[in-house]
């Protein structure tokens, strides 16, 4: 746990000495802000828990594209730096690598998430919306980006290239978001596995109204769990290669 | 300290090392000498941990490294040819890091830091963003971030490389300084310095051990004779004769022409310089120079090599 939480300070701390991630959490929130205070609050009058709904699909999309963005240096700035040596001759194993870097990313997605709770907090002074419904939505924003970052990662381990890996987490992420599309068109029983596997539609939209699911909790964790599990697999092969 | 049975590595179907065997004791400075391609990074990664060969085994204080890897790690310091630095953490920050990385307590790094910045000579740049260090300082910062933990098997790839004449003495200078208290297994590709700092020479060649020593056991064993370099006034094809028939001139190469003087590089049958100056006046050459063609070691290493020398 030890080696793991070194990780994740440099990690972090990396953020914040470089300029990464401040353009990415000043784009987001200004991005979802712009959409909160045009679309959610903006034109014909809304109950709040519409608008609250509204925030959390606003800041599901700005989770995701966050999440590609925070993550596709994980890795391959290192290989690309040649930093990757100083963990591979430690006595850090590869899985405790992969989860330091990828908490390092989600905490600093976790920030991110908080900061743009003044939005939700805005609705609950002046409107009528239950805690229960923004924690549910947080929670949900908060499992959403641990399988982005946990995709991101992945992306970030197959290339030494950041924009090459922000491609592929993309793709990937795209793939996941469109799985609800398949699942319309294809027959039993693979409508019902794609339409579990559907990274937004199936799992986020309880969330966005309030509802926690366990499944959808398992969902996410499972997601977030393969991509680690396939991350440090593709890192232990390196030294193969 | 160092025993490798049998290392093998391919990269796909590329073979870059091959059946490699080697004995390092306790405390000694190795060098591995070989031409870029030899195989030399190879074999010190997979000694240090960062790459598994495809075959072979390394056991590193009597602990196999496949069994233990991690114990290996914590043994040892690896500095690769460009120094794995965080560039925009501080040089403290980033020795902090790695300290507490390779398993050190945070007292323990604390203790270590000014010792180690002191030896590798950054005391100045501690504070400093690595970023804005110069190449010199780089190098320093990536051998003291291989010696933080005080590790028992110092393995240097390439230390020297990308560095000035007064870097590289320092360097070196360095290097002999951490001497007694690591076992240091060093590569380069620049005979003389190996030669300059290291108690026993291991030759690669293609993946492969070809000659393994001390300086003088490899000089002994492939050095052909007196190498010298002559300058002499005279005609070409005359000078080539004359060189042809002395019994006492082993081999000889007539390399070019600077105006009227010839330049021959000739190996000797011994040191008989007296006796060859007289012989070529006697035949009517202008004798404008001579000198030593090459140091002893480096005939060997070319020898090796199957880059120059004697056939």
């Amino acid at each position: 746990m030890t080696n793991v939480m070194l990780i994740v300070r440099r990690e972090l701390s990396s953020y914040f000495t470089t300029l990464t991630g401040y353009v990415v959490a000043a784009v987001m929130l200004a991005i979802c802000g712009l959409l909160f205070n045009t679309v959610a609050l903006g034109g014909t009058a809304k109950y709040s828990e519409e608008v609250l709904r509204m925030f959390f699909y606003f800041m599901s999309g700005t989770v995701m594209v966050g999440a590609i963005f925070l993550s596709m240096r994980l890795l391959a700035e290192e290989r690309q730096n040649g930093t990757l040596t100083v963990l591979y001759t430690s006595p850090v194993s590869d899985w405790q690598i992969v989860v330091g870097k990828y908490l390092s990313a989600l905490l600093f997605l976790g920030l991110i998430v908080a900061l743009s709770l003044y939005m939700p907090a805005l609705i609950f002074v002046n409107g009528k919306v239950s805690i229960g419904h923004i924690f549910a939505g947080t929670l949900g924003l908060v499992l959403l980006g641990s399988a982005s970052v946990a995709i991101g990662t992945f992306g970030s381990a197959v290339t030494r290239s950041q924009v090459v890996a922000a491609a592929v987490s993309g793709a990937l992420i795209v793939t996941f978001l469109l799985m609800w599309k398949l699942a319309k068109i294809a027959s039993p029983p693979l409508d019902d596995i794609f339409g579990a596997m559907s990274l937004f539609d199936k799992h986020f939209q309880p969330a966005m109204k309030g509802i926690v699911n366990l499944r959808d909790i398992v969902f996410y964790l499972s997601v977030t769990f393969f991509f680690l599990l396939s991350t440090t697999k593709i890192i232990e092969a390196r030294r193969w290669r | 300290m160092i025993q490798a049975r049998g290392l093998t590595k391919f990269y796909g179907e590329v073979r870059a090392i091959h059946d490699l065997s080697f004995e390092i004791a306790d405390g000694e400075i190795v060098g591995v000498l070989g031409l870029n391609g030899a195989g030399k990074s190879t074999l010190l990664q997979i000694l240090s941990g960062a790459l598994y060969p495809t075959s072979g085994q390394v056991a590193i204080g009597g602990i196999d490294a496949a069994e233990a890897p991690a114990e290996i790690r914590r043994r040892i310091g690896f500095l690769p040819e460009e120094p794995p630095l965080y560039r925009e953490m501080t040089v403290d920050g980033y020795l902090r890091f790695v300290g507490r990385l390779k398993g050190m307590g945070a007292a323990d790094v604390e203790r270590r830091l000014g010792e180690v910045c002191e030896s590798t000579g950054i005391t100045a740049v501690r504070p400093n963003v690595i970023s804005t260090l110069s190449h010199g300082y780089r190098k320093r910062v990536g051998i003291a971030q291989a010696i933080i933990n005080e590790p028992a098997l110092l393995i240097l790839d390439e230390p020297i490389s990308g560095l000035d004449p007064e870097q590289i003495a320092e360097m070196r200078d360095m290097i002999r300084g951490l001497r007694g208290k690591h076992t240091i297994l060093l590569s380069s590709h620049i005979l003389t310095e190996i030669s300059r700092t290291c108690d026993r020479i291991v030759m690669i060649k293609g993946g492969e051990i070809v000659a393994s020593g001390t300086e003088e056991e490899l000089v002994a064993q492939f050095a052909t004779g007196e190498n010298l370099v002559l300058l002499l006034r005279g005609d070409r094809d005359a000078i080539d004769a004359h060189m042809a028939a002395d019994e006492r001139v082993l081999e000889h190469e007539v390399c070019g022409a600077i105006g009227d003087v010839i330049e021959v590089r000739v190996t000797l049958d011994g040191d008989i310089r007296e006796q060859l100056v007289p012989s070529l006046v006697e035949a009517g050459f202008g004798l404008r120079g001579m000198s030593s063609a090459e140091q002893e070691l480096e005939r060997a290493f070319l020898t090796l090599t199957g880059t120059g020398g004697p056939a």
